[in-house]
């Protein structure tokens, strides 16, 4: 019950996918190799187990909770308000209460340092089983990030941007305090946007203070009722957000799944809108570049295809994929070597390569200007701090190489590479990691819910901090590790994390690969009782 | 292998065991009770039944070729992706402020003085909040690289909510990195489909995007209309007499503004608590505009009427006005606010504030800590600002004496929206030729529920003197005659 193994791929050997339209590989320049290998059945049934045993434990504890046998910690109402409607509804909160509980301790570790490579964590110390937290003073040292969106190594205190970002908050101040349309449109504002549309190879572009907004704000004021949005299965929360609030009649396609995406476009144009059968407005198809649960690459030239085959706009979320993927650091569009002007709507974020924050949209002069006078953060959001805008830009030139020195170019090779080392690394010890071979983001599979727990502390007891994720950011029994490899890491920090995350798969079982590393395919569903055992 | 041995082994044993059933079985169908029988019967032939009807196709699928399809498909032409804008369209040039957008302000080029950026507390220019900021830069870099959840949470996220617990003297905080998505991500986390809202007509875009995004009943009353309310209230409650049952579990909420920013008044707070315990409503306050601005140590509209805190269930504001950084925040009990930590979309899944912008909102906390005659200042020269610009031709004043942020609309319009903003628009590039920096108050015209009408935004900070509102009011004075005329 993978979840991405469904439609059309084939597994050949170590996790080639080969399409059913022949003309399809044509498009790719170079072998576009995912994989997404299937739950074994053992793990899948225990799985399951796991979460009943916790979920009729769950209940046992809210029985003595609601008895009085056991000191409840919870937050409660207030004395004057007790005969309101209840807030929150039981059942609502019962997975917070009684499994997210346990394993907190994995989520929002604070941290005193620059998110780079490596990283000081605020020690924390729970007397009541995660209930509370105390900091005792201490600091880890040196935790080597695995986590953080440092895909870059932008993340730092010293150095041209930090110095570029210092100046500009003794000359500008934070604060802006105005909305772009009455009196917060800085020069900088202009200066930057001038450079973003340079950068992506567009005519006009268009910046926003939230990665999230961007996506919540301006999909609403460019489609509406009338209109059809076909999103990918794990679209971002703020993609379906936007989605949402725009109005428009949503359907899902499966993940990355070209022939389910061509369906849907087909049966839309030629039936029309439901029951009236009027023709469709428009057509808008939203997909990420890369999918940051899944690892995953978007097939971008099959979309292209499809889109002009059947006059849809596409707009690409790139807000992972920007800066990290690409010979020269442009995103999904440069990875697979096509013409930004074919995507109509080029969405991304600053918030992962370049070290800031914020949002940017790409494409047509026209676009940009109707969005200049119809976006709701234009009207009513305050405009970008100037010292961010700073960071963006320095750090943007040298990507670009336009600060006159190589370390772009270095940074991107080195992400590269560290990227197939590490992908390669893990496939040998035999874990089941899934996404692309050239993704940056790494899902390494955990399935069952005392692992998510288990392997996030036992690596930190080796200093390293990990991204662990369970229900509902994924299916209940695809729990993952995510990695997050950056060019700030070096060969010895990723031996040093490779060895850890050794050592902890041994010790909690988690090698599940079936797919023999070394060239010869692992069988039927019996033979993994053996092969479990590596 | 040896599963077959143990299958052949037990297929004799059930052809023994086979006949004895089958009289066991002839004997209980004699002894078993009539309905039983009848009931077995009924379900048998029910089955059949469904077995061979007709199956219903669940979409009605068009007896289309595949020719006619691609025939279709040829044919369709969709809408242009936006529509055409027009070169000369008012808004679509923006006024470029050069340099910091501070008391004195160079826009388009010109040097004027700042009567549109909401700098309540004069912090945009404070030398000790930039110095916060940058140091904080030199520990932390500029980006945070991830989610609360995902190592994006620094020291000082949690020394600013706390702090700003203390300040407002609540038990929690939480923090957004953006002021618009605070609201509008905090109704939602709370009230889902089913429930009820009752909402100002007043009320700002982004309480609108959050009831937008909840998908809950609205119900809108008159601005500041508390009979207005409780005639809805009222409605409502006969409506739960009716379904008792479904009535215990929708929830109710009322949101309202502390200063509103479309209309410059208060509400009235004290009117709006005892509402909320007869009718059992929580109430949740919006109070960007107020917040270090009204009462005596500038904690909002709680203050200023005296009302408890916790009567309040959720107070959300946005860090942009008053305390000249970046973001919002909500404050409230840890009951309430420490569900947006999992359910609040905006913080959930965005990357969290920048720790400079962080630092900088400290520092001016502790700034407005330790001076609270600031407030009296602020609120001194509102009243001055409010009475300078009475008696203008043509132009009224929208909004009350406390107010920061003030509406000049025009007494008479012209009956077109697009003539009069070319008016206003006229009276603010006279002004700003004469070194005061205006600027007309902005809306989405096709997206707003209750469009207010246009007007020119007039914001008072601390910074001003006596002389420069006093001028001002006179640039307005000449343009109101010179160009109302």
């Amino acid at each position: 019950t993978g979840s991405g193994t469904e439609g059309s791929s084939h597994f050949l050997q170590e996790g080639q996918v080969l399409d059913h339209h022949a003309s399809c590989t044509s498009l790719y320049k170079k072998p576009f190799v995912e994989s997404f290998e299937e739950t074994p059945l053992l793990v899948a049934v225990l799985t399951y187990m796991g979460y009943g045993i916790l979920t009729i434990f769950g209940y046992l504890r809210d029985f003595l909770r609601d008895w009085k046998f056991e000191k409840c910690h919870l937050a409660r109402e207030r004395e004057e308000q007790k005969d309101f409607v209840p807030l929150y509804q039981d059942f609502e909160n019962f997975y917070t209460r009684n499994l997210y509980m346990r394993i907190r301790d994995n989520w929002n570790r604070p941290i005193c340092s620059v998110p780079g490579a490596k990283m000081d964590l605020l020690e924390r110390v729970t007397p009541d089983y995660n209930w509370t937290f105390e900091h005792t003073g201490n600091v880890l040292k040196d935790v080597i990030n695995m986590g953080s969106y440092n895909y870059l190594g932008f993340a730092e205190n010293t150095g041209t941007c930090a110095d570029a970002a210092s100046e500009c908050t003794v000359k500008y101040g934070v604060g802006v305090s105005s909305t772009r349309q009455e009196i917060g449109n800085l020069d900088k504002h202009e200066e930057l946007e001038i450079l973003v549309a340079r950068f992506l190879g567009v005519e006009s572009s268009m910046a926003f203070g939230m990665g999230f907004a961007t996506n919540s704000m301006n999909i609403p004021a460019l489609t509406g009722k009338g209109c059809l949005i076909l999103s990918d299965e794990l679209n971002h929360a703020s993609l379906v957000l936007g989605a949402r609030l725009s109005g428009s009649t949503i359907r899902v396609f499966k993940h990355n799944n070209m022939q389910s995406l061509e369906k849907l476009l087909r049966d839309a144009i030629v039936h029309g809108q439901p029951r009236t059968h009027r023709p469709w407005k428009k057509i808008l198809i939203l997909v990420e570049g890369i999918y940051s649960m899944e690892g995953s690459i978007v097939r971008l030239p099959e979309v292209i295809a499809l889109k002009k085959k059947y006059k849809a706009y596409l707009y690409l979320d790139e807000a992972h994929s920007i800066g990290a993927l690409g010979p020269r650091g442009r995103g999904v569009v440069d990875y697979f070597g096509l013409d930004p002007s074919d995507v109509d709507i080029m969405m991304g974020t600053f918030t992962k390569s370049f070290g800031a924050a914020g949002g940017y949209i790409g494409g047509k002069k026209e676009l940009i200007d109707y969005l200049r006078l119809h976006s709701h953060s234009t009207v009513y959001a305050t405009s970008m701090s100037p010292p961010i805008i700073q960071q963006i830009i320095t750090s943007m030139k040298c990507i670009m190489g336009e600060d006159g020195s190589t370390l772009g170019q270095e940074r991107l090779c080195q992400l590269s590479e560290n990227t197939t080392y590490f992908r390669r690394r893990l496939h040998e010890m035999g874990f089941i990691i899934y996404g692309n071979n050239d993704s940056p983001v790494v899902p390494l599979m955990l399935y069952m819910p005392a692992k998510i727990g288990a392997f996030g502390r036992e690596m930190l007891k080796r200093n390293i901090g990990t991204v662990v994720v369970g229900f509902p950011a994924t299916p209940i029994i695809e729990s993952r590790a995510r990695f997050c490899v950056s060019a700030a890491h070096t060969r010895e920090m990723l031996d040093k994390a490779l060895n850890a995350i050794s050592e902890v798969g041994d010790l909690l079982q988690l090698k599940y690969s079936r797919k023999n590393r070394h060239g010869n395919e692992g069988s039927d569903s019996f033979s993994f009782l053996e092969s479990h055992q590596d | 292998m040896k599963h077959a041995h143990a299958q052949s082994r037990d297929s004799v044993k059930m052809a023994a065991g086979q006949q004895w059933v089958l009289v066991e079985m002839v004997q209980a169908f004699y002894e078993a009770p009539a309905y039983h029988l009848i009931l077995e019967g009924i379900l048998i032939l029910w089955i059949i039944r469904l077995l061979f009807s007709k199956t219903y196709k669940l979409q009605e699928r068009s007896d289309l070729t595949e020719k006619e399809k691609e025939e279709l498909i040829e044919e369709w032409q969709p809408e242009p992706l936006v529509p055409p804008v027009s070169k000369d369209h008012p808004s679509l040039n923006y006024d470029v402020v050069t340099g910091p957008p501070s008391h004195k302000i160079i826009v388009n080029g010109k040097e004027c003085i700042n009567f549109a950026s909401f700098n309540f507390l004069g912090l945009l220019d404070s030398e000790r909040v930039k110095l916060k900021a940058l140091l904080s830069l030199k520990k932390y870099g500029v980006g945070t690289c991830g989610p609360r959840g995902f190592y994006g949470t620094f020291d000082v996220h949690l020394e600013l909510e706390e702090r700003l617990a203390k300040f407002m003297r609540t038990e929690e905080a939480i923090i957004y990195s953006y002021g618009f998505a605070t609201i509008a991500s905090a109704i939602p986390a709370y009230s889902k489909r089913g429930d009820i809202i009752f909402v100002d007509e007043a009320a700002c875009f982004s309480i609108q995007k959050g009831l937008q995004a909840s998908r809950s009943f609205v119900k809108h009353f008159k601005h500041n209309d508390m009979e207005d309310l409780e005639r809805l209230l009222k409605e409502q409650e006969i409506e739960d007499q009716k379904n008792p049952r479904k009535a215990r579990v929708i929830r109710r909420f009322i949101v309202v503004e502390g200063l509103y920013i479309n209309t410059a008044d208060i509400c009235p707070l004290p009117d709006l608590v005892k509402l909320k315990y007869k009718y059992k409503v929580r109430i949740f306050l919006e109070e960007s505009m107020s917040f270090g601005v009204l009462g005596e140590h500038g904690r909002g509209v709680t203050e200023h009427f005296g009302v408890n805190i916790d009567d309040i269930d959720l107070i959300s504001a946005n860090m942009e006005n008053a305390l000249a950084s970046i973001g919002g925040f909500c404050c409230g009990r840890s009951f309430v606010i420490d569900h947006q930590r999992l359910s609040g979309q905006g913080y959930c899944f965005s990357a969290s504030l920048p720790p400079m912008l962080a630092s900088a909102a400290i520092e001016a906390l502790n700034i407005m800590e330790e001076d609270p005659g600031i407030f009296r200042v602020l609120q001194d020269k509102c009243k001055h600002v409010h009475k300078a610009l009475q008696g203008t031709p043509g132009l009224k004043v929208v909004g009350e004496p406390l107010a920061p942020a003030l509406h000049l609309q025009l007494e008479n319009s012209t009956g077109s929206r697009t003539n009069d903003l070319k008016l206003l628009r006229a009276i603010v590039d006279y002004s700003m030729d004469r070194q005061i920096a205006l600027t007309l108050a902005r809306y989405l015209e096709k997206e707003e529920r209750f469009l207010p009408p246009p007007s020119i935004r007039v914001v008072v900070t601390v910074e001003q003197t006596q002389e420069e509102i006093e001028r001002a009011a006179q640039c307005i004075r000449e343009a109101a005659v010179k160009i109302l005329k």
